[in-house]
């Protein structure tokens, strides 16, 4: 479904990502982890399609597309789907209506009919009861006023009714207490289904105790410098990232 | 008529030799073709004409018209439209105005005479006035009296003085205590005069007694585009817990000038809300003054100016808290195109008795035109120890992130940018709390933006 090969961004002179190079299939789930200022988030925004990166090298297929000359609103329409991992808040823009002009435009590119607003709310009603969402939020402006763990819920919540092909899921988990991060990551254990993808990052461990990565990834430096399957994680949570940066070295 | 009202009005040459005032004479002139009115009111005409001499036009060496430049309205002659005439406006021509298609009492000024024929009140309840100020000075006359010019008096502000002076009518609202008037006043000020320098003086005054409440809104609009000058003043008395919103949209001719002065004087509990929409007028101004003068009051005052060409749209407000416990909140949200220019001062004034003060500012400005400009200052006089004040200001384009957000969820470019310059407005229109009226402004400032090729262009 993604093909990363030998990647290169970098943004304002600075180089960030130094040569990425990931597969990921289909069903799978993938974790990102790696020390902070690694270049994880910069990886995400460069996949969605965020402006002011440069790419001097590699290139990114997305079933078998280059996605890196897609506009962003083409990549999502395509499926691809960024939980931030910092929700901006839009004052004056109805998180309903937002959502509702959002999926259309999706449904619009599939061709499939617009839904209208009994039928969508139908769909939102059944999506929020994933993330124990309370109606009220949705009729708040975008994200205006929303706590931190609400911010994120409502990022899946999105998901949930988007339902893209390749979820990239920044820092979901950060700011979530324990409850928040339960119900969280059952909505996206939820979402998964074999033809879709999930790609977490993330610094914790503790949420691949919820969400159960098929393979993960160290990033250093801009770097993949280590994969394994989920066990890799726990050996990271136990020594840190350390050993591994030296062996890279 | 007597011709004689059709007078030359001249600026004063210096502000040296007031006695030397053109003004003076023609007012005399003025004041003795009046219509019948109370004696009680000449000398509150003379006295706001004396104290225009002294004052004078502002200039910009004025602080509070450092940014506002009134010269070229010093420039006109100031004719007043002497006889009333409703000029060609049909009951039916009166709908296709902001407001007048909603049920609502309503009162139409034409060139700022009453029109009667025009005018149509809903049955209310007994006791509440909703009529012309000149009758009203006949009918309501010691009511009146007591109120008339005690707030916005022009004793600091030459274009209420000299509305002071001239006034002709207005819209005169009285509701006895614990009224609720259900639908809402609609004013309508019409401009139909095709000589240039044609002026109206609009004058209002609201009494709303204890408990009572109401809706007002205020619609200015014109059938000519013609260097007209609006001058209004409108006074409210906000009774203990009393509740009041007034809605006033202001959308003159491009060419016009408009000054509007809004003194409120709220009591105890009440709870004041006050819109100023602005898309017309060469030069607006809005001085917005409300005086606290009571504890637990909630007071809040929101706008939008939509400006574009050499439009200029300037709000200057003046909130004093007199009394402990009261929250003063301003929004004002600015979308400027062209060369136009925006200005925004925000007087806070905490009284030394007002703890517990609550007062909050905020001037929002999109810029979609390099060359239109805001000036925008915040003044906090604060005199008490224990209150909360803040002030923020932006001034910019269209946030990044926020496009990227949609972006990212689907939505195109184009439409992204419509939504976040919409959304911008809808932050001011959504507090209009009267359902029609926000409705309506919502999808008129909506086609507004939308006929601004400026919106689907990148900037
Ligand atoms: N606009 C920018 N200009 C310069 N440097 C930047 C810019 N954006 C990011 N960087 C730098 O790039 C590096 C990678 O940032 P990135 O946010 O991708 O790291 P991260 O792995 O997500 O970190 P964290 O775990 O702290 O979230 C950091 O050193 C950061 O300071």
């Amino acid at each position: 479904m993604l093909e990363i090969k030998n990647l290169h961004a970098g943004v304002d002179g600075k180089q960030i990502l130094k040569g990425i190079n990931l597969v990921i299939q289909a069903g799978e789930v993938h974790a990102v982890m790696g020390p902070n200022g690694s270049g994880k988030s910069t990886l995400a925004q460069v996949l969605a399609g965020r402006d002011g990166y440069s790419i001097s090298t590699g290139e990114v297929l997305y079933d078998g597309k280059d996605l890196l000359e897609m506009d962003p609103e083409e990549r999502a329409r395509e499926g691809v789907f960024l939980a931030f991992q910092y929700p901006v808040e839009i004052p004056g823009v109805n998180s309903t209506y937002f959502l509702k002009a959002a999926l259309n435009e999706i449904r619009k590119s599939k061709g499939l009919p617009e839904l209208d607003a009994i039928e969508f709310l139908t769909l939102v009603k059944e999506k929020m009861k994933l993330l124990d969402l309370s109606e009220d939020l949705l009729k708040r402006p975008v994200n205006e006023g929303f706590s931190g763990g609400e911010k994120k819920r409502n990022e899946i919540f999105q998901m949930a009714v988007l339902e893209p092909k390749l979820a990239i899921l920044d820092e979901t988990d950060s700011g979530l207490d324990i409850d928040a991060l339960r119900i969280v990551s059952g909505g996206v254990n939820k979402l998964k289904r074999p033809d879709n993808a999930q790609l977490l990052i993330t610094h914790y461990q503790r949420l691949l105790n919820y969400i159960v990565p098929d393979y993960v990834h160290v990033l250093y430096d801009g770097r993949i410098v280590r994969s394994g399957s989920r066990e890799l994680a726990l050996e990271l949570e136990e020594k840190g990232y350390d050993w591994l940066i030296k062996e890279a070295a | 008529m007597d011709s004689n009202l059709d007078i030359m009005i001249q600026a004063p040459q210096t502000r040296e030799t007031p006695a030397a005032n053109p003004y003076l004479a023609s007012f005399e002139r003025f004041e003795q073709n009046r219509l019948a009115a109370p004696a009680w009111v000449f000398p509150i005409r003379k006295a706001g004409m004396a104290r225009f001499a002294e004052l004078g036009f502002p200039t910009p060496h004025d602080e509070d018209w450092r940014f506002t430049n009134v010269a070229p309205i010093v420039k006109l002659p100031f004719k007043p439209v002497s006889e009333y005439s409703r000029d060609g406006i049909t009951a039916q021509g009166v709908q296709q105005f902001t407001f007048a298609g909603l049920k609502a009492h309503r009162l139409v000024f034409i060139n700022g005479h009453f029109s009667e024929e025009l005018s149509a009140i809903l049955p209310i309840s007994n006791g509440a006035k909703i009529t012309s100020l000149a009758r009203a000075l006949n009918s309501d006359s010691a009511r009146i009296e007591k109120h008339l010019a005690n707030y916005a008096s022009g004793e600091d502000n030459a274009f209420a003085a000299l509305n002071t002076a001239f006034f002709l009518d207005g819209a005169f609202l009285f509701l006895p205590a614990n009224t609720v008037l259900e639908d809402p006043v609609h004013l309508l000020f019409i401009s139909t005069a095709s000589e240039p320098g044609a002026a109206s003086h609009p004058r209002n005054l609201f009494i709303a007694e204890k408990g009572s409440s109401m809706t007002v809104l205020e619609t200015h609009v014109s059938t000519v585009e013609n260097s007209y000058v609006t001058n209004a003043v409108t006074e409210l008395v906000v009774g203990e817990g009393a509740v009041i919103e007034h809605c006033k949209f202001q959308d003159e001719s491009s060419q016009a000038f408009h000054i509007a002065t809004i003194h409120a004087q709220i009591g105890r509990n009440a709870n004041f809300t006050s819109h100023s929409i602005v898309t017309g007028a060469r030069l607006a101004r809005d001085n917005i003054r409300t005086s606290l003068a009571g504890e637990g009051i909630d007071c809040v005052l929101n706008g939008l100016y939509l400006t574009k060409g050499d439009q200029l749209a300037d709000h200057h407000m003046i909130v004093e808290h007199a009394k402990p416990h009261c929250n003063s909140h301003e929004y004002f949200n600015g979308i400027l195109d062209g060369r136009s220019r925006g200005v925004f001062h925000g007087r806070i004034l905490v009284q030394p008795e007002a703890q517990k003060t609550d007062a909050k500012q905020t001037n929002k400005n999109l810029l979609l035109s390099d060359s239109a400009t805001i000036d925008t200052k915040p003044q906090l006089e604060i005199y008490a120890d224990d209150v909360k004040c803040t002030h923020g200001a932006t001034i910019g384009q269209l946030n990044e992130e926020s496009i990227f957000y949609l972006r990212a969820r689907g939505i195109g470019l184009d439409t992204a940018r419509r939504m976040l310059i919409h959304a911008f407005a809808g932050e001011i229109i959504d507090r209009v709390k009267c359902r029609a009226a926000r409705e309506e402004l919502d999808q008129l400032i909506w086609q507004r933006l939308e006929q601004n090729p400026q919106i689907a262009e990148k900037h």
